[in-house]
């Protein structure tokens, strides 16, 4: 079973390495295509612009292989802004393209609507949609869990079956987290949220090594 | 209404935790690993890192310690000291911090801010205000620990810096620190009047209510140090008081019975 972190050159991945070494697993950081293609799991982190983290992606011909592993319903998860460009469309600094892996937009936090401070800084609960159930998925066992968000821009999906997971910040409810079949995004950083983050680090390996 | 953070903070000297006391006196606390983890496991919502030697004897603070301390916390930290360059921000990253809180530097040259902004963006650069009380009731703020005036005003300083793109500001009061007297609650409402970002108090802190009272001024984030050092309360207390004041604060979810069948 092996499990790649992408290196697009934004953010501090070592925390996201340290977190699944804490399950025994050794993630690979990589820029490389060809040790994408033949991980049994996608971890698409990153934090920083939209722009910037496409253009982080192109400079390093990651685009397709991110898009075929995802075609192949292979286990992945984006993280922040990684979870933010598995969408089609950012609307930071300008519109730009995004990989289309789930279909949807990433637009700013209203300020207008929001009545506490942007970016949201801090500890927020993650529960899921009425009617959306998280057994037999990586948020398995937990129960509106609190996690460590920053972030200013938010995850719009085109389709309602892609929203598994939501939050209430300053008034307004919006998409924390995006699924479709194996492949998920999380607003929040579940590397820096404690226990409840662990465990879906935890059950994210578990996944993996069901499908590999 | 949101969570507010409680946020330990570990001043460094060599290889030691100490607590200084309006800068003048250091008393050593403890191993800085050891006492992370353990806010850590208390339910610490974030963790402060400051090398409070670094800046003035222009050195970088010590990478190597800092792997070592957060290697096995899984929380946010921000890490300050001797932060000067670009380089330093990525090496302070790269061993395991999230944001830095920039002071000297930035006073020396603001334009620092808006290049370390656009290099890791806004959330990970914290300006670290130092600020003094002056004799007509005005702030000053200081660097090098509140050791050299920088002859800026602290609260005038403070909006130009979010206009430079700064992501949070961590304001410590140098006259209140290690007294445990209470938070300079002007200061902090001088600021938290305008800050649209984040704002993290720090000096002062000798019980709960003494959180309370700030966090009504403005505060979003609460940062204390001795309070926490010798367990003259725990996070877990702080947080359950400031909840029966009907303060929001993360509850660490004890329940994690994670077994998923796929």
């Amino acid at each position: 079973m092996s499990i790649v972190i992408i290196d697009y050159g934004v953010g501090n991945l070592q925390s996201l390495q340290k977190a699944f070494a804490h399950f025994g697993v050794e993630a690979l950081i990589t820029e490389r295509a060809e040790e994408i293609k033949k991980a049994d799991g996608v971890v698409l982190p990153g934090v920083g612009s939209f722009e910037a983290g496409m253009r982080g992606l192109k400079a390093r011909g990651l685009i397709e292989t991110v898009q075929a592993v995802a075609e192949e319903n292979r286990p992945m998860l984006g993280i922040c802004l990684g979870a933010q460009l598995m969408l089609s469309k950012g609307h930071e600094f300008g519109i730009h393209e995004g990989l289309s892996v789930i279909e949807g937009e990433v637009v700013k936090f209203e300020a207008e609507q929001v009545k506490e401070k942007i970016p949201e800084v801090g500890w927020n609960k993650v529960y899921p949609p009425e009617g959306v159930s998280w057994e037999k998925s990586i948020f398995a066992g937990l129960e509106s869990p609190e996690m460590y968000f920053t972030h200013s821009y938010i995850f719009v999906p085109k389709e309602f079956e892609h929203v598994f997971g939501n939050t209430s910040y300053g008034g307004v409810e919006f998409c924390s987290v995006i699924r479709k079949g194996n492949i998920y995004g999380t607003q929040f950083h579940p590397e820096k949220s404690g226990k409840a983050g662990l465990a879906l680090i935890e059950n994210f390996i578990k996944l993996v090594q069901s499908v590999s | 209404m949101k969570n507010i953070r409680i946020i330990p903070t570990l001043h460094i000297k060599g290889h030691n935790v100490v607590k200084p006391i309006q800068t003048e006196a250091l008393r050593v606390v403890g191993n800085p690993k050891e006492l992370a983890l353990r806010y850590y496991e208390e339910g610490a919502d974030e963790l402060i890192y400051l090398d409070i030697v670094a800046s003035l004897y222009r050195r970088n603070l010590d990478f190597e310690l800092l792997k070592s301390v957060t290697s096995n916390i899984f929380i946010p930290v921000t890490v300050g000291g001797g932060i000067r360059t670009l380089h330093d921000i990525n090496d302070a990253l790269r061993s395991g911090a999230d944001k830095v809180a920039i002071n000297t530097e930035a006073l020396r040259r603001p334009e620092f801010i808006s290049e370390a902004a656009r290099e890791f963006g806004s959330q990970c650069i914290v300006l670290y205000i130092e600020a003094k009380k002056q004799p007509d009731g005005s702030f000053e703020a200081y660097t090098d620990g509140g050791r050299e005036h920088s002859g800026r005003d602290a609260v005038e300083w403070a909006k130009r810096a979010i206009d430079l793109g700064v992501g949070e500001i961590l304001v410590s009061s140098v006259d209140q620190d290690g007294t445990r007297k209470g938070y300079d609650l002007p200061l902090i409402s001088a600021i938290a009047r305008f800050a649209p970002i984040p704002l993290i108090a720090h000096g002062g802190a000798g019980n709960a209510s003494h959180l309370a009272e700030v966090i009504e001024k403005g505060a979003d984030a609460i940062s204390a140090s001795s309070i926490f050092h010798y367990n003259e309360i725990s996070i877990a207390e702080v947080k359950k008081s400031l909840s029966e004041k009907g303060i929001n604060v993360r509850a660490e979810n004890s329940k994690l019975s994670n077994s998923p069948n796929f």
